[in-house]
């Protein structure tokens, strides 16, 4: 498995190609009271489910099993036939379009990937261009197109399903879902098989994909982690397809809309806040400063002023780089030395994920952690400390930061 | 089995005594004609002879075969792929397998009359239900996820049915080929019965062909069944996906 | 080309039968046997139902003696291979070879060796047993789920004991589906054993002079065909009975 080591690039698909699509290439999708009633069951496996999904968003659908979230997703492109209200692609009703059709222009990736295995990579990926009767130059040129966008090495394109990993199947499973250029996809808890490592990695291709993109995608999932780090809105859904909350993850995170949030999103939930954010946005502690050769009388007096939050002051090279914390000892003489008593421990970049930066900390066991801005000079001090009072703070529910930034097209 | 290629009185002479020995006098009346040693002064066996009965038998039988896939495919792709007709088709299976094909022949004969038409028709008859069945099977063994996601990209039921479906259910759709092709040859066998003369005629007409000429023919037999056997196992494997077989090891 | 078959008159061959043939059985000509088209004669059926019961046990003893056979090599065969891989792939086409030979050719190959009589046919029918018992064997015990080996292995259960304990009970129900097919397409078959002198139904189907009475042909081929679906549900029933926890999972998730 190779990360791709520069930008996606993609063709646009000539409009005429696909329909119902607004400019970015994507097209929102609205559900209007759709109802799933199966014959033999009491109760509607989705009932009057009303839910607006924005042109280019990811909206995840979560919540336990059972709750309806697969087949609302599967209604969109007809997979399951609803049985009252309406679902609207671009502002046109799905009722009155050929099902076939319509899925042709609605990507499609399950768990289980289901690619054909007699089919080589190549073949499986240039399955719906083949459907829609392109020639054969045309279908060749956008299978290696699309290897290329999800990160696949071209030679792979002759080989066949069973010789591929999990997660490269999926990537093949993405780009066949892409091939024309669907302005909607679909996407049923499609890292569910995939070992934790390579699920993480291909979330995050994902996301930078989709940043690329711009495809508006209904996302199943189970995994509320798995919802906070992929959506750009949540839609936390109980029995019956009933939307509990609907909005950003921060929003579900700081503000459960109810009961039944709060305890599907856990009693971790505040430290999966932390996932949100990074270290630049928050308030970072000031620690004295102090240089080889400066005298330790001015250093004991910065520590000694009030507005100072660190109880030791942090040695720095010449271009405030942080070399070590300086002891008692270290300050015992007239002038600071070259080299600090006590280690430095983990270094943080203001770009860091908080979440990950607490773990630093506590890997560490250091209390304070110097952050450095992109040319290593020290821009403030975090601290264990920091990062409970945020927590417990009334600033953290009304905080908004959106999650693990987006590039915005 | 050009002529003369094994031929000659010496064959039986390489054969262990006594356990082979009668191999040699079934390969020589495979090659050359002789007269019957039951019935006085007929011209009987050789490679002509062979040749006219044993083509009487391929043509029947691939008469057959052709008719019984080209009914039985179809019927069972079709329940398969809905999903619908278990019972009925695993029934037909099984219950194709406890007809005897010697009763089966012998009332043809009986009741219908005789002909390689009525003949094809029976044999045909006799092929459908291993066919259907594994057909049938074959397809609702597909796994269901390539199915899932063929229709969610947008193919049509026929489309599913013959790219996906289909290809992915070659192997056991060959294997009951492979089955109605045995059963097949084995009752064109003992089709002169019926009064089509096939390479069954020297096995059933010992008191022509005398006891050289029934072993002869039992040699043809499995010759010509294993011919077949091993031109549909190739078919087979040509027609399987190499994504398939990569699959199954 | 030589004529079609010696010791049948060939007008029997074709429908029609002596003059003396029912004379010759019955004593009395009966009213259904003047048109031989006539399917089925019920009077012919009751006065000589007898005559089918000696051939009726052969036919049965051939089947079980075969299939007892065919299962203790095949069994054996598929042990063999599931411990020596390599053979997987040689046994699957050499069985297949016996299988693809049709039964009466396979009878009267054996001749030479055996001459004719029950042996031969014992030999060709077991032979004939052989792929389907193998196949299923094999398969099913392919198909046992690998997380039960492991656990099996995992508990400090030798090769051997998570062979009989695990893999064998969790086969069964492949096995005795191999069995059902095997016994069942072996009635069918047996009836072929005229053809060596072993006896059998296949003699009330085809002797020299009844070819073409079709009443006869029926009740061969009706009791061939009723042995087989006796044995059918025998095997169904030990199926069933060898494999509680299917039951318990079918109670369970109905």
């Amino acid at each position: 498995m190779n990360p791709p080591t520069q930008g996606y690039k993609v063709a646009p698909v000539p409009a005429a190609e696909v329909t119902g699509q607004s400019q970015s290439g994507a097209s929102s999708v609205t559900y209007r009271g759709a109802t799933k009633r199966y014959a033999n069951a009491s109760a509607p496996a989705v009932d009057h489910l009303d839910l607006e999904v924005a042109a280019g968003e990811i909206c995840v659908l979560v919540g336990p099993s059972g709750c309806g979230k697969t087949t609302s997703m599967r209604m969109v492109n007809r997979m399951i036939e609803m049985t009252e209200g309406d679902i609207l692609i671009g502002g046109e009703s799905i009722k009155r379009r050929d099902a076939a059709r319509l899925r042709r222009e609605i990507g499609y990736v399950i768990q289980q990937v289901g690619l054909f295995p007699h089919r080589t990579i190549a073949q499986n990926i240039a399955t719906v261009p083949q459907l829609l009767g392109w020639d054969r130059e045309r279908v060749r040129a956008r299978t290696s197109e699309l290897l290329d966008l999800v990160g696949l090495d071209p030679e792979l394109a002759d080989r066949y399903p069973v010789q591929l990993s999990g997660g490269q199947q999926q990537r093949v499973g993405v780009a066949r879902a892409l091939a024309v250029d669907p302005p909607v996809m679909l996407m049923d808890e499609p890292f569910g098989a995939i070992d934790p490592i390579n699920r993480e990695r291909l979330q995050n291709e994902f996301l930078r994909l989709q940043a690329e993109i711009r495809k508006t995608v209904l996302f199943v999932t189970h995994d509320i982690d798995e919802a906070i780090k992929m959506g750009d809105r949540i839609a936390i859904m109980k029995e019956h397809g009933r939307v509990e909350q609907y909005a950003t993850p921060a929003e579900v995170l700081m503000a459960p809309a109810n009961e039944f949030v709060e305890d599907f999103v856990g009693a971790d939930r505040a430290l999966k806040r932390l996932s949100l954010m990074r270290v630049r946005d928050i308030r970072l502690w000031k620690a004295p400063l102090a240089r080889a050769g400066q005298a330790t009388a001015e250093v004991r007096a910065a520590l000694d002023a009030p507005e100072v939050e660190v109880p030791y002051a942090l040695l720095v090279d010449d271009r405030e780089r942080p070399r070590g914390w300086l002891t008692t000892r270290d300050l015992a003489g007239d002038t600071v030395p070259a080299t600090a008593d006590a280690p430095l421990g983990p270094v943080l970049e203001t770009g860091d994920v908080m979440r990950d930066a607490l773990a630093d900390l506590l890997q560490g066991e250091s209390m304070y952690a110097p952050v450095v801005d992109h040319g290593g000079a020290v821009v403030g001090i975090l601290s264990v400390e920091i990062i409970s009072e945020f927590l417990a703070s009334p600033e953290a529910k009304t905080e908004e930061q959106p999650a693990v930034e987006r590039p915005r097209g | 089995m050009a002529p003369g290629g094994g031929g000659g009185v010496g064959v039986s002479a390489f054969l262990p005594h006594p356990f082979f020995a009668g191999f040699g006098g079934a390969i020589e009346f495979i090659f050359n004609e002789q007269e019957s040693t039951v019935t006085g002064g007929k011209k009987v066996g050789g490679i002509e002879q062979v040749l006219e009965l044993a083509w009487t038998q391929i043509e029947v039988s691939l008469l057959a075969l052709a008719l019984a896939i080209l009914i039985a495919v179809p019927v069972g792709l079709y329940f398969g792929h809905k999903g619908t007709g278990e019972l009925v088709a695993v029934g037909i299976g099984n219950a194709g397998r406890a007809v005897p094909e010697l009763a089966a022949i012998a009332l043809i004969a009986a009741v219908i009359g005789v002909g390689v038409v009525t003949l094809t028709i029976v044999l045909a008859v006799l092929g459908i239900p291993p066919i259907l069945t594994n057909t049938f099977v074959g397809i609702r063994q597909v796994d269901r996820a390539p199915v899932d996601a063929a229709r969610g990209i947008g193919m049509t039921e026929p489309e599913i049915v013959r790219k996906v479906e289909l290809p992915m259910a070659v192997p056991s759709i060959m294997t009951g080929i492979r089955g109605a092709s045995i059963n097949i040859i084995a009752t064109a066998t003992i089709a002169p019965l019926a009064g089509v003369l096939t390479l069954g005629d020297f096995i059933l007409g010992e008191n022509v062909y005398g006891a050289d000429g029934v072993l002869a023919g039992a040699i043809l037999v499995a010759v010509l069944a294993l011919i077949f056997e091993f031109a549909l196992a190739g078919l087979q494997r040509r027609l399987t996906s190499k994504g398939l077989r990569l699959q199954a090891q | 080309m030589a004529s079609a078959l010696p010791g049948l008159p060939l007008a029997a061959a074709v429908g029609e039968v002596g003059e003396g043939f029912f004379k010759e059985r019955t004593g009395a000509t009966l009213p259904c046997q003047a048109r031989p088209s006539h399917l089925f004669c019920w009077d012919w059926a009751t006065e000589h139902i007898n005559r089918f019961g000696t051939p009726t046990v052969q036919q049965f003893e051939l089947v079980v003696i075969s299939v007892l056979i065919g299962f203790a090599i095949a069994f054996g065969l598929a042990l063999l291979a599931h411990r020596f891989r390599l053979l997987q792939w040689p046994l699957l086409a050499g069985t297949g070879i016996l299988f693809a030979i049709p039964s009466v050719a396979f009878f009267l190959l054996l001749l030479p060796i055996t001459g004719t009589g029950r042996e031969t046919a014992i030999i060709a029918l077991s032979a004939y047993t052989l792929q389907i018992i193998y196949r299923n064997v094999m398969s099913g015990l392919a198909n046992v789920p690998e997380s039960a080996k492991d656990a099996a292995r995992g508990m400090g259960l030798t090769d051997r004991q998570i062979l009989w304990r695990v893999e064998l009970p969790l086969a069964i129900p492949e096995i005795v589906g191999g069995l059902r097919i095997a016994t069942v397409s072996t009635v069918a078959i047996a009836t072929l054993a005229v053809f060596v002198n072993a006896g059998g139904l296949g003699t009330q189907i085809y002797s020299e002079s009844n070819l073409t009475f079709p009443t006869a042909i029926i009740i061969a081929g009706g009791i061939a065909m009723l042995m087989a679906l006796a044995f059918d549900a025998v095997f169904l029933t030990v199926q069933r009975l060898a494999t509680p926890w299917r039951r318990a999972a079918a109670e369970a998730s109905a």
